[in-house]
């Protein structure tokens, strides 16, 4: 342990409290049973137990959920073959080069511009059908455009990280296609496909630029609400739910740092 | 001709047959990637030539007309309004970016300094608002910067602001959002580089340099060099454009890229108008990429 | 015991793997060149060479983890160079030793077996009796992380083994090892394959090991086999200047052959035999240097020496003329400065190629 100039330590601590300060501010209102203002008016869990009241709430958080499983499964399959399947085979420079490009675009440019995409691709496809109404449907499609990269990068780093002799040796002692993929590749790259799915799985949560240009009136996730929500005033009711997601994202956190951890 | 066998991470196979098999592995996903992210790109651009016809709807009619109007040339006359935006959105993003960029490196010695099991702890604390939802994080500061607390009180004692109002919507209020939005995204991958610091070389350093500034700049940037340039990347483009945090926090007072780009999906219904801003965001992103690009070479090469 | 120089041996039974001209190049880089050599049932082959010899591509060609461009390799009489790794009666020790980490020893060791889908109770014993021989059955039940280098070394061989290969090919596999530990390594290395009586071929770059553990080596240049024979053969009779520099040390003297021997800086030498050149090189290696009282009959050479290296098994003199290494035993102490006689007898020069 290294002494730290006490000007390093100070600015630092001051981050951090800069880092924390609004959340500790939404998770102390939360408790307070002031209906509004800052008045200080006394400890309540009021505001968390109206939650469970409140229908718009529930069908919002519902939407968040099932969007995020769903999404998260189908870009785990997708991401992970796309990554053997780039990985594993000998392409040419060029098109290794092309590929690369394209798993890129949505980790770097901005997501709006993503979304805007997509607004005008759904919007052209619907002319087709009324599927690509804005809704559910469109939420997911757009959350696996860019799940799929995410978790094709992970598991692709995982699969260099296992490198060729692994796969090699299998081979010398006599395994067959099958038996090496059972046998050696799953399990090797099971870390790598969890991670990518723990990934692709927070990222969804926490969408909202994507979910906001595709959402129907009857597919509102948490994050849109909060948004609505604190456009007209902000109440307790919202502290509470924040706090609500602020403890699930600690425990999501801790959970996947132990998780890999141990992997 | 028989094709010529090769020998493949110990499988015996031609090229062919093994490129065939990739095709089916790579099919599903990069199916998925054209259809939905390079057509609608493509269909974007397009877009961006088209029309609004006068209930919003979309009229193929192409003309350099959003681009113009872009640029500020409209029927009434040159407004810089427009550009305006653009540019503030550059400057927002550089300035978030620098300023976070001098906040990371004082917590990150300072984590970097602690005992093993303190540090998880510390990176944990760091990592727990940068996956807290956008949302919160920007409308918790309402909060912060409401009348009542000190922070406002303040400015309305300065004259800054009407007494009784709250500290934002406004370009402070902004930054401040932008700032604590992304001070993660610079630390996390800097935090890699610091942990990694030759403290030697420092030390050699600082022998060396009379000035704090020389030790720095000689010792301690090159190497956190890596980490350094991932954060920056992984800030300066996202928040050109960002969009939630101008909205809450600047309202129409100040409006970003992003903020222009919602309201014409939005309320305005001009979708090719949309299209146009956003190719010209995807320009800013493209040349800020070519330029961390060149620079991550030249660096390489020191 | 007769030394051989020859990479030839005798057909029939006894042939294990013969390779045959064989070529590969890897883009613009020609790694093999007309490589032909064979090992004999039960030998201990060694390929020796510097890196970049080419002798790594060897043994994947061997072990099926790469394609010739052109030429054959056959075990025990049959044609293997399109046979694919898994088909061939062949395992590899892995310089990295490529253990699964996600199995405990037992079940790396049993992979081979199980991948051919043996009976349970077989897989167990011979897993069991290879584990025993190799000091690993404490082990089994732990996992690759859990291991020293030496053991992981161990592991891997006995994963090899336990397959009962026509050939055991082995990789560099005691690079990762310290010295102390390689020594007693190629020690037990040679007496696991004396005992079960397999064919074993390992690819070094250390010369040491060549001559601890081989029946017979070849050394590789470039893509080349430069000699082969057993590692007096190829120790005491270098070829050419290569071999000589290469395994062990060797003074290297410029020689003119004039018809009472050869003319070097030295002054006339003989030699047993005259050489097939005019002009070319000699080499004498420092430990056949002999350091004598009086000048001797022939080949005699008074020098001074320059400096003292001491080795603990020996000590090292540097000499002018030369300069010379000369190797003595650790009872004499000479210094620098000390003035002695040398005989550098015709019975130990060497004859080596042609001067270019």
């Amino acid at each position: 342990m290294r002494r730290t100039h006490p000007i390093i330590t100070s600015l630092a601590l001051l981050t951090m409290g800069f880092l924390y300060l609004p959340l500790l501010g939404v998770a102390v209102f939360s408790v307070n049973a002031a209906r509004r203002g800052l008045v200080w008016k006394g400890f309540t869990l009021n505001w968390y137990i109206k939650l469970f009241d409140n229908q718009w709430i529930l069908e919002a958080a519902w939407n968040t959920l099932i969007l995020a499983v769903v999404s998260t499964i189908i870009a785990t399959v997708l991401g992970t073959v796309l990554a053997i399947g780039m990985d594993r085979f000998p392409w040419k420079p060029k098109t290794s080069n092309f590929l690369d490009i394209i798993l890129h675009i949505p980790v770097v440019i901005p997501d709006i511009i993503l979304a805007a995409a997509l607004v005008v691709a759904f919007g052209l496809l619907r002319l087709l059908s009324s599927l690509f109404e804005p809704g559910l449907l469109n939420m997911i499609i757009g959350h696996i455009t860019f799940q799929i990269a995410f978790v094709a990068l992970v598991v692709r780093s995982r699969l260099t990280a296992i490198g060729r002799e692994i796969e090699e040796a299998a081979r010398d002692l006599f395994a067959s296609d099958g038996y090496l993929l059972r046998r050696i590749m799953l399990p090797l790259l099971m870390p790598g496909i969890v991670a990518g799915a723990m990934l692709a799985f927070t990222l969804s949560l926490d969408d909202f630029v994507i979910s906001f240009f595709t959402a129907g009136p009857e597919s509102q996730t948490l994050p849109l609400y909060i948004f609505a929500a604190v456009r007209r005033g902000v109440t307790p009711q919202i502290h509470a739910l924040s706090t609500l997601i602020m403890l699930i994202t600690v425990v999501l956190v801790v959970a996947t740092e132990r998780i890999t951890r141990k992997g | 001709m028989t094709p010529r066998l090769i020998i493949w991470y110990g499988e015996l196979t031609t090229r062919r047959r093994l490129l065939k098999q990739g095709f089916l592995f790579l099919f599903a996903a990069m199916a998925w990637m054209m259809v939905f992210l390079v057509l609608p790109g493509l269909v974007l651009v397009v877009v961006s030539f088209a029309t609004r016809g006068a209930y919003g709807q979309l009229e193929w009619v192409f003309s350099l007309e959003n681009y113009k109007r872009l640029m500020g040339f409209s029927l009434f006359g040159w407004t810089a309004d427009y550009l305006v935006i653009l540019w503030r959105s550059v400057v927002v993003a550089f300035i978030t970016t620098l300023i976070s960029i001098i906040l990371s490196y004082p917590l990150c010695f300072f984590i970097a300094a602690r005992d093993k099991r303190s540090r998880y702890m510390w990176l944990t604390l760091v990592i727990i608002p940068f996956w807290t939802n956008m949302v919160i994080r920007t409308y918790a500061w309402f909060l912060i910067l409401a009348p009542e607390l000190p922070f406002a009180r303040i400015a309305a004692a300065l004259g800054i602001i009407t007494p009784g109002m709250p500290l934002y919507p406004n370009a402070f209020a902004v930054y401040i959002g932008m700032v604590s939005m992304f001070l993660p995204f610079v630390t996390l991958p800097l935090y890699a580089s610091v942990e990694k610091l030759d403290w030697s070389l420092v030390e050699a350093a600082q022998d060396l340099y009379a000035s704090r500034i020389r030790v720095f700049t000689q010792a301690i940037l090159p190497q956190t060099l890596p980490g350094l340039s991932v954060g920056v990347i992984l800030t300066f483009v996202p928040a050109m454009g960002m969009f939630v945090v101008p909205d809450l926090l600047g309202g129409a007072k100040y409006m970003l890229v992003g903020n222009l780009i919602q309201q014409q999906f939005g309320a305005s219904r001009d979708w090719p108008f949309g299209a146009a801003i956003s190719m010209a965001l995807m320009v800013l992103t493209m040349v800020s990429l070519q330029i961390y690009r060149r620079r991550s070479k030249e660096i390489e090469h020191i | 015991m007769k030394t051989e120089n020859a990479c030839d041996s005798e057909f029939g039974e006894q042939t294990g793997l013969v390779v045959e001209g064989v070529n590969k190049r890897f883009g613009k880089v020609e790694a093999l060149k007309d490589v032909t050599l064979q090992v004999r049932r039960g030998e201990f082959f060694t390929l020796l060479g510097p890196s970049g010899c080419g002798k790594t591509t060897l043994l994947r060609i061997i072990a099926g983890l790469e394609l010739p461009d052109s030429g054959r390799v056959m075990l025990g009489g049959q044609e293997i160079t399109s046979l694919p790794a898994t088909k061939r009666q062949v395992n590899t020790v892995f310089q990295s030793y490529a253990l699964f980490p996600h199995l405990n020893i037992f079940e790396n060791v049993a992979f081979g077996l199980r991948s051919r889908k043996f009976p349970k109770d077989e897989v167990n014993k011979r897993v069991e009796r290879r584990l025993a021989m190799l000091g690993l059955t404490e082990m089994r039940q732990r996992y690759p992380d859990q291991l020293s280098g030496g053991q992981k070394q161990r592991v891997a061989l006995a994963r090899a083994l336990v397959n009962q290969p026509e050939i055991l090919l082995l990789d560099e596999p005691m690079s990762a090892l310290d010295a102390k530990l390689r020594a007693q390594v190629q020690e037990d290395l040679r007496r696991i394959q004396r005992r079960l009586g397999r064919t074993f071929l390992l690819v070094t770059h250390d010369q040491s090991e060549a001559l601890v553990c081989s029946d017979r080596l070849a050394v590789m240049h470039e893509g080349r086999v430069v000699q082969c024979g057993t590692p007096e053969a190829v120790y005491d009779f270098p070829q050419n200047r290569f071999v000589a520099e290469f395994l062990g040390a060797a003074n290297l003297i410029e020689a003119t052959r004039v018809p009472s021997g050869v003319e070097t800086r030295f002054g006339i030498l003989q030699l047993e035999s005259p050489p097939p050149w005019t002009k070319g090189l000699l080499a004498i290696r420092p430990e056949w240097i002999r350091i004598r009282e009086n000048q001797p009959e022939a080949n005699g050479l008074r020098a001074k020496v320059s400096e003292v290296i001491y080795r603990g098994t020996n000590f090292d003199l540097w000499v002018e003329p030369g300069p010379l290494r000369v190797r003595t035993s650790s009872y004499k102490h000479f210094k620098s400065g000390d003035e002695i006689w040398l005989e550098l007898a015709a019975s130990e020069l060497v004859i080596l190629d042609e001067a270019k």
